[in-house]
């Protein structure tokens, strides 16, 4: 258990991180068109400041000893309801101080890029204001020192995410993607609250620190309970089966918002939930092996989605969702995958975010188009895009010396140690990483130009280009900074714990392996896409893999089955009860009592004789009554 | 001389009244006959404290004459009113309130 200090001196200024975006998120929202002219500038603004305070804190925490690097910036008290109470609270320790110095560093390349790219359009004052947000919200998420102050992040993201996503307001596809991945997140946000009121319940407190303290002493069901809520939870966030439809819808946000979303913020949301919960599942063996199922099945679902896809940007979405399960199958390893996970997630926000952005440099110059069909022989006319997403494309698939090699060969090393199954599953999808970024690379950049008439692809102005140079820098030199010497072990040690995996294969024989893997990837890519004229539509005559992998495996027609259709049958049926029972009982009672006081009404006459008829007969009826009940 | 006789003479002047109410139209008329259902009423009370022997029913009847008597004033104002108005007193005519 890592001891926490009071925040005093620099560290006391954690807030500011948060504060700066929201600010800006504040300004640009609220404004109006005053700040049009300048509000992408501001934008940028803000999170460059989160940017060097952020690395002002990381060079404070470098100067501590690694036992006394946690910090507590305590902020005011949120709620005191009996025994239950919030404090308003940032936690800063070596895995925040990870995602923040992330976040706010490809953040801030992203919206530099931004600038580019939302060149012209009529909203950008209003997109950088949600940019802001979205990284307001993942910054509270990792700084929080409460689940219930996480939550608060974690809902911001979601809400971020739907304003970005559904952003083209003016596109009708845009609306249903937004909605679908507020539904979606929203399922996973089910199992936080529930993991949520369990801890409250179980241990009287929802901090990290009263969690984790009484988590080792509570009964195993609890704390499977509370596991799997968690991993609920990070399935929605993260895109992770069964919650991983709207990742490849949510491509209908601008490309910076992809960007965001799959590399700095979003759907790492989930790995870094399970990575700080760790004393919880380290107790909780059946929800680790929970998360390790989970990570499998994506990874090689991802890869399969991936491989069919003709829409750059949904490839790249397959590949994420791949990506993210090979992060969450680390995490589901225990002490000897937390660090590899956090190891991939931070390399793979540099190649992912530079592989983005380098497919919106390409949309950029081709006049938004995304089929890949018609694209080819880019390079001749986008160097600098061509190098930076070769680059990125090489490290994904982990060619070394490049990140994806240092990170993503020591999961699947770890994962070997632990079970053969799970390994080989690991190196299967290393392998469909190579095979289909290749394919996205050879049918972009390489072979012939299949390009629509009216295109003249252009490369982009520098305002673009410089960030993805940078990405391209990181995605090169991250996996190696990082892991040299250990230095990302010993930075983690005190928060996740590590242990060195004791695998039977030596590793340098699994690396060999994973490259031979790669490589028949590559080589497969090279016989289908560049070796063979690609048609520009796509071939209709296709194996049920295939088929099943353009319909992203049959989710959403999984999900409509069984979830959408009963529900608007629920639906229809409880507006026909509604319209015939229950109105039809009201109007009932109504229209009698209307046609009874109708009738009722036709004795008032008017005429003076008539009431003192009545008047008499009644007068006679109760004599006579009297005289029969006297008799 | 019975006292029941008295009883027979009150009914029968009290059917003649409640006869005259409902059959006639001129709104005097109806109201002398309302008259005479009092005082029909009043003869009884009084031969019942003839026949009880004592003073119950002649109070009574006192109270009813004073009650007339109020009554008729503002019975008569309204006739008044309504024949200023409508130059008729046919208590048919003045149904006004059926709508």
């Amino acid at each position: 258990m890592e001891t926490i200090a009071a925040a005093s001196g620099i560290t006391s200024l954690t807030w500011l991180l948060i504060a700066l975006p929201v600010a800006g998120a504040l300004i640009l929202l609220g404004s109006g068109r005053r700040t049009n002219a300048f509000g992408h500038l501001l934008g940028v603004a803000t999170i460059a400041g989160s940017f060097v305070v952020a690395v002002l804190l990381w060079l404070n925490m470098l100067g501590k000893s690694s036992d006394q690097r946690a910090t507590r910036d305590f902020l005011f008290t949120w709620m005191s309801l009996g025994r239950f109470k919030v404090d308003v609270a940032l936690q800063l320790d070596q895995l925040s101080m990870a995602f923040v110095l992330l976040i706010t560093g490809v953040g801030l390349l992203i919206h530099i890029y931004a600038v580019g790219y939302m060149h012209g359009d009529d909203g950008r004052r209003r997109f950088f204001g949600y940019l802001n947000l979205f990284v307001a919200s993942m910054l509270l998420l990792v700084l929080a020192d409460s689940f219930a102050l996480l939550y608060v992040g974690w809902e911001g993201v979601g809400l971020a995410s739907y304003l970005l996503i559904g952003y083209y307001q003016t596109r009708e596809s845009a609306g249903p993607a937004a909605k679908k991945a507020f539904v979606v997140n929203r399922v996973g946000d089910i199992g936080m609250s529930v993991a949520i009121m369990v801890m409250f319940a179980a241990f009287g407190t929802v901090t990290f620190q009263g969690v984790f303290a009484a988590a080792p002493s509570a009964s195993t069901g609890i704390v499977t309970a509370i596991g799997f809520a968690l991993l609920l939870a990070a399935c929605g966030k993260s895109a992770q089966f069964p919650l991983q439809s709207w990742l490849l819808d949510a491509m209908e946000g601008p490309t910076p918002v992809s960007a965001l979303i799959h590399a700095a913020t979003m759907v790492t949301a989930g790995v870094y939930l399970i990575a700080r919960s760790n004393p919880i599942f380290e107790v909780a063996p059946n929800a680790q092996m929970g998360v390790i199922v989970v990570g499998v099945i994506t990874l090689l679902a991802g890869g399969i989605i991936a491989s069919a896809k003709d829409d750059i940007k949904k490839a790249l979405a397959g590949s994420t969702m791949s990506a993210i399960g090979f992060m969450m199958l680390a995490v589901g390893l225990g002490k000897s995958g937390y660090v590899y996970a956090i190891a991939f997630l931070l390399a793979h926000g540099f190649f992912k975010a530079g592989l983005f952005l380098g497919a919106g440099s390409v949309m950029h110059g081709m006049n938004d188009q995304v089929n890949m069909r018609r694209f080819g022989a880019l390079r001749s006319v986008m160097a600098i895009t061509t190098l930076t997403f070769g680059l990125g494309y090489l490290a994904i698939i982990g060619i070394p010396p490049l990140a994806g090699y240092f990170t993503k060969d020591v999961i699947i090393e770890s994962a070997m140690a632990r079970n053969p199954i799970i390994g080989t599953a690991a190196v299967i999808g290393a392998g469909l990483t190579a095979f289909y970024m290749s394919r996205i690379f050879f049918m972009t950049f390489i072979g012939p130009k299949r390009w629509t008439q009216d295109v003249h692809p252009h490369e982009s102005p520098v305002v673009m280009t410089a960030p993805m140079v940078i990405l391209a820098i990181g995605s090169v030199a991250s996996g190696y900074l990082l892991m040299r010497n250990q230095t990302l072990q010993r930075w983690l040690e005190p928060v996740t714990g590590f242990t060195e995996p004791d695998g039977a294969l030596r590793p340098l024989v699994l690396t060999g392996i994973t490259l031979a893997v790669v490589a028949l990837g590559i080589i497969a890519a090279v016989v289908l896409f560049l070796r063979r004229p690609i048609p520009e539509t796509a071939p209709s005559k296709v194996s049920v893999l295939v088929s099943a992998a353009r319909r992203d495996l049959y989710g959403d027609a999984f999900n409509e089955a069984v979830f959408m259709r009963p529900g608007q049958w629920l639906t229809r049926s409880l507006v026909w009860v509604d319209n015939r029972v229950i109105d039809g009982a009201v109007n009932g009672v109504a229209a009698g009592l209307g046609g009874l006081s109708a009738r009722v009404r036709r004795t008032q006459t008017g005429y003076t004789r008539s009431y003192s008829l009545v008047m008499l007969s009644g007068a006679l009826l109760v004599i006579v009554l009297l005289w029969i009940v006297r008799l | 001389m019975n006292p029941m006789n008295y009883i027979y003479l009150s009914a029968a002047l009290f059917a003649i009244g409640a006869f005259g109410v409902l059959f006639r139209r001129n709104a005097i008329v109806v109201f002398m006959c309302i008259e005479l259902m009092l005082n029909a009423a009043n003869l009884a009370f009084v031969v019942f404290a003839r026949i009880n022997g004592t003073l119950d029913g002649q109070v009574v009847a006192f109270f009813v004459m004073v009650v007339a008597a109020a009554e008729v004033v503002i019975g008569l104002a309204i006739i008044m009113a309504i024949f200023a108005t409508r130059r008729s007193a046919s208590i048919d005519e003045a149904n006004l309130l059926r709508s």
